[in-house]
């Protein structure tokens, strides 16, 4: 089982979503953004960081790199991606996720031990927790505000792809505390918050995380 | 306008001897200037002067700290540097913490830029600080920053702090480092003069250890990262202007703001380039371009080698127009690293540069001469004995006076102070105490760094130091701590320092870690001040004194003086960070308690009344005056070693230290971090007010299991280590009761401590 992790110049949290891929006992391998190549994995993590500084907009660079191509194409026929941080305004800049990320409404970067809700367990990245289930993840974004038109909230509300919401004090004004969304499909999720820095009680605030990379080899598995 | 550019070759500067040279606005003096001519056999050219007038300068020379710092080396033993593989004069030091790792480590300060332009001034002392340790071979793997502001509620502080914090959390963060620990102090003394002290950790296996020289003629000399412009120059602009044609308003982009701009970007992209390099052996000899850039980067690597130097300065990528070669070497832009690579291996550096899309220009080699030479298009502009830049600047015998004001100072004690007595006052004066802004949770800081990044971080502020893994196979860590309660260095600069270190040593080890190397960043007033002089000489041989008593080395520094107001230096800042190993970083002790069912609170050391300085005499009577309290280093290395060995046998389930706000600040951080009621009982023959508000050093709380208590109570017997029974832990309860005096449920505590810094600047 291959889970690649794209590195952008600026990426930063490239070695930790690597670490909880081979903790869900997945092989990572590494994408560089310039190669079109997937290296035959069979999924995908856009990780968290400043890819190109992230100067213009977040991701709106990003979402042009060589290796973007593929993925989108890749996602079109199915393969499990999954945007943490700057990963999910990537996809949402790519067009793969609904909405976009915004300011946080206090305008100060957040790093926080953050819990949220599991709203939907059938999904390719959550499909191990228990429907409604309370996560404890850390929040760390400037520009993490979900934002989109009333017809698309309504529309992912409707369709149940909202995946995580935050619970609690809403962190940084997101519309109906969104942390987190779903594809059509189900196979494409971006959330803000970092399950990634949540998989060993020892350098994160739980392992709450884990069970979205076990999620992922369970549905590859299942393929 | 650049074609009536004059440039000022050596040639030219031979031939016009007399030429008035405006050394005094670049802060040379008239003997120092006397003797740059007498180097050079003749004036110096323009380029010449700045490179002098920069590199002898205060920040640059230590040229009134220097004869202070020696005691440094004098005090340092051949046990002290066994594990010591780079020490003071590089540009950080390296410690050996075992298993193959050697690991880097230093803070320096960017106060006065921060003051003019507080976010870019904070960010790119970041910026400066992981260049640092970048260029010691290391992986940059974690940051922290000592903070000092004017008082909380001051309009100026409101300008200062948030553009701090926000530099800050803007460029570490986008470096991808975890910012793990630091302080925030508010005193009126920092009200025009701030303090932004940027500390870096960095690991490197021990055979990677690179330093800074240039050797081997032929090497080629390689500039890389951003481009040069006209940043941090405004001092040099004396040169150029009467070089540019009359219209003044022509040189109008020399109006530049004097604060650099950091762009952490591009950094992060230098330093996964750099280690890229270090990785595939491409470079002999590295320096990172900070205060005085190319003079600095050019004359440090020269002057550390064999002495010669060629470089084409015209080959320096530029991002304004028409700059000078005074310019040029004097510019601060950031984000630039200078290297010396062996010619065949400077096709595969550029490689792997262009596959960072890093900027990366050959401007030179070495020779096999002893002079610096820098020509630009073919003539010569520089041509020094690049140690007589580097290292043989100006040594000032400073006058030193001990003020006048010094006793009348340590004689007006809180002594007469009063005192709070019944229940209700310690209960009004405890809330008080943790609601003052210094005293205060510092969320509303640490909320905004990225603690998590790269999935290392162990401890993190509010802990007592913070902890990172090093070697994710072994769990071998490190565990860092800056500290300074300038309050007491001001009463006993010699003591103060002193309890500086034994605060940060005993922050260490309070975490499961041995110290083992200590780094400082010694902040004080004007050293024209023989007062200050003072001040600085006590701090240095209180730290040096303390550092052979317990053992370890200062590995580096820094100094920075002219933190003044007019006439009113800042307090006295020593700033001292110590750094521990830990072999396995999953026998950290935590801070909070509550962690395991049925803990008992040892208290460990000794409380005296010792109140003066303290926190207590600062929120309620704003009194400064007295004596610190005592400092007894064998005490804390005992203390240190009790509490390696407790965690190592897995005896010690939290632990947190008293210092500023005693026994009554500690007991509500370990409460509210840990989430966790305790009923807490006090010696019944003492004041519960000195009890719960003395200062005294060398006191940790502990938590310890019940299965373990009597077997930690009977170490610490056994080693003469005094302890006292403190309380119990009750996960059951919501309050902190303090038997028989008052009780504070855990949200009315949480709201005193947690509430100040958003109300004042959120």
């Amino acid at each position: 089982m291959k889970i690649g992790v794209i590195t952008f110049p600026g990426t930063l949290d490239d070695v930790d979503a690597a670490r909880a891929a081979r903790y869900a006992d997945a092989e990572a391998v590494s994408l560089w953004h310039a190669d079109e190549d997937l290296h035959g994995v069979d999924a995908v993590i856009v990780p968290g960081g400043f890819s190109y500084g992230d100067y213009l907009r977040c991701g709106a660079i990003a979402r042009f790199a060589p290796v973007m191509t593929s993925v989108i194409e890749a996602a079109g026929k199915g393969m499990p991606v999954l945007g943490i941080c700057n990963g999910f305004q990537i996809l949402c800049e790519a067009g793969l996720l609904p909405g976009a990320l915004v300011r946080n409404k206090n305008l100060h970067f957040v790093c926080r031990d953050q819990w949220l809700r599991v709203e939907n367990t059938t999904t390719a990245w959550t499909s191990r927790y228990d429907a409604g289930a309370e996560i404890l993840i850390p929040l760390k974004s400037g520009e993490g505000g979900y934002v989109a038109d009333q017809s698309t909230l309504d529309e992912l509300e409707g369709d149940g792809r909202v995946v995580f919401r935050y619970v609690g004090e809403n962190p940084n004004g997101s519309r109906n505390d969104i942390a987190g969304v779903t594809s059509k499909n189900g196979r494409v999720v971006g959330l803000m918050p970092h399950p990634e820095h949540a998989i060993d009680a020892l350098t994160g605030p739980s392992d709450d995380g884990l069970g979205i990379f076990y999620s992922a080899v369970d549905a590859l598995t299942a393929a | 306008m650049t074609e009536t550019l004059v440039i000022d070759t050596t040639a030219r500067a031979a031939d016009t001897p007399d030429t008035p040279q405006p050394y005094r606005e670049l802060g040379l003096a008239d003997d120092e200037y006397a003797r740059v001519r007498e180097i050079l056999g003749r004036r110096p050219t323009d380029a010449e002067l700045a490179m002098y007038s920069v590199m002898w300068s205060e920040h640059c020379s230590y040229k009134s700290s220097k004869k202070h710092l020696r005691y440094f080396g004098e005090t340092t033993t051949p046990e002290m540097k066994a594990k010591m593989l780079a020490g003071i004069g590089e540009n950080a030091g390296v410690v050996d913490i075992g298993d193959g790792w050697a690991v880097t480590f230093k803070v320096e300060s960017h106060n006065h830029p921060s003051y003019v332009e507080p976010y870019q001034g904070a960010a790119t002392g970041v910026g400066g600080i992981v260049r640092d340790i970048l260029a010691m071979g290391a992986r940059p793997l974690a940051v922290a920053d000592a903070l000092r502001f004017g008082p909380a509620d001051a309009p100026d502080t409101r300008r200062v702090l948030p553009g701090v914090v926000a530099g800050v959390a803007g460029y570490g963060n986008c470096l991808g480092l975890p910012n793990i620990g630091g302080e925030v102090v508010f005193d009126a003394s920092y009200a025009g003069n701030p303090l932004v002290n940027a500390m870096c950790v960095g690991a490197m296996r021990t055979e990677d250890l690179h330093l800074a020289f240039a050797s081997g003629t032929g090497n080629k000399i390689i500039l890389f990262g951003a481009r040069t412009g006209l940043d941090g120059i405004g001092g040099v602009s004396v040169l150029a202007s009467d070089t540019f044609s009359g219209d003044e308003s022509a040189g109008g982009r020399k109006k530049l703001p004097s604060v650099q701009v950091g762009d952490p970007f591009t950094e992060k992209v230098l330093i996964e380039c750099c280690l890229e390099l270090f990785a595939k052996k491409l470079v002999v000899g590295i320096q990172d371009l900070g205060g005085a850039g190319l003079s600095c980067a050019t004359s440090e690597l020269a002057a550390a080698g064999d002495g010669g130097m060629h470089i084409e300065l015209d080959r320096v990528p530029l991002r304004a127009t028409g700059m000078t070669p005074a310019e040029i070497l004097s510019s601060e832009s950031q984000e630039r690293m200078c290297a010396v690579v062996e010619p065949s291996k400077v096709d595969e550096f550029m490689a792997i540069c262009r596959k960072w899309d890093v900027i990366a220009t050959e401007i030179g080699e070495v020779t096999d001469g002893e002079h610096l030479v820098i020509t630009w298009h073919g003539e010569t502009v520089v041509d020094v004995p690049p140690r007589t830049v580097a290292h043989q600047g100006p040594v000032y015998d400073r006058p030193v006076v001990r003020p006048s004001t010094q006793d009348t100072l340590q004689a007006s004690g809180t002594a007469g102070l009063a005192r709070p007595s019944s229940p209700e006052e310690i209960h009004e004066t405890l809330l008080r105490v943790i609601s003052s802004p210094n005293q205060a949770a510092k969320d509303f800081v640490t909320e905004q760094y990225d603690r998590y990044v790269r999935g290392n971080t162990v401890l993190a502020q509010p802990a007592d130091s913070g902890l990172i893994r090093i070697d994710e196979n072994t769990g071998r860590g490190v565990a860092v701590s800056t500290d300074c309660n300038a309050r007491f260095v001001y009463l006993d600069p010699y003591l103060g320092t002193q309890l500086a270190l034994a605060e940060s040593y005993r922050n260490v080890a309070t975490s499961g870690a041995t110290p083992l190397a200590v780094t400082n960043c010694l902040n004080f007033g004007a050293p024209t001040d023989p007062g200050v002089m003072w001040q600085f000489e006590q701090a240095v041989h209180g730290l040096a004194d303390g550092c052979a008593q317990l053992g370890i080395p200062v590995t580096g520094g820094n100094v920075s003086f002219f933190n003044q107001t007019g006439e009113t230096a800042i307090l006295p800042t020593p700033v001292v960070g110590v750094l521990g190993v830990v072999d396995d970083v999953r026998r950290r002790i935590p801070t909070g308690i509550g962690a395991e069912a049925g803990e008992t609170l040892l208290l460990l050391g000794e409380t005296h009344d010792e109140l003066d300085g303290s926190a207590w005499a600062q929120v309620v009577h704003d009194h400064l005056g007295g004596r610190p309290p005592k400092v007894d280093l064998e005490r804390e290395r005992l203390l240190a070693e009790i509490l390696v060995a407790g965690s190592r046998d897995g005896m010690i389930s939290a632990a947190h230290d008293l210092s500023d706000g005693g026994l009554a600040q500690t007991l509500v951080e370990t409460m509210l971090v840990g989430q966790c009621g305790a009923r807490v009982v006090l010696d019944e023959d003492a004041d519960p007010f000195v009890q719960l508000f003395s200062e005294s050093s060398g006191r940790v709380l502990v938590a310890v299991p019940r299965t373990e208590e009597l077997r930690f109570t009977e170490m610490c017997t056994a080693r003469g280590l005094p302890w006292r029974k403190s309380g119990v832990v009750d996960p059951e309860s919501d309050s902190l009761e303090i038997q028989g005096l008052t009780t504070f449920p855990l949200a009315e505590l949480r709201e005193a401590w947690e509430g100040t810094l958003p109300k004042l600047f959120a």
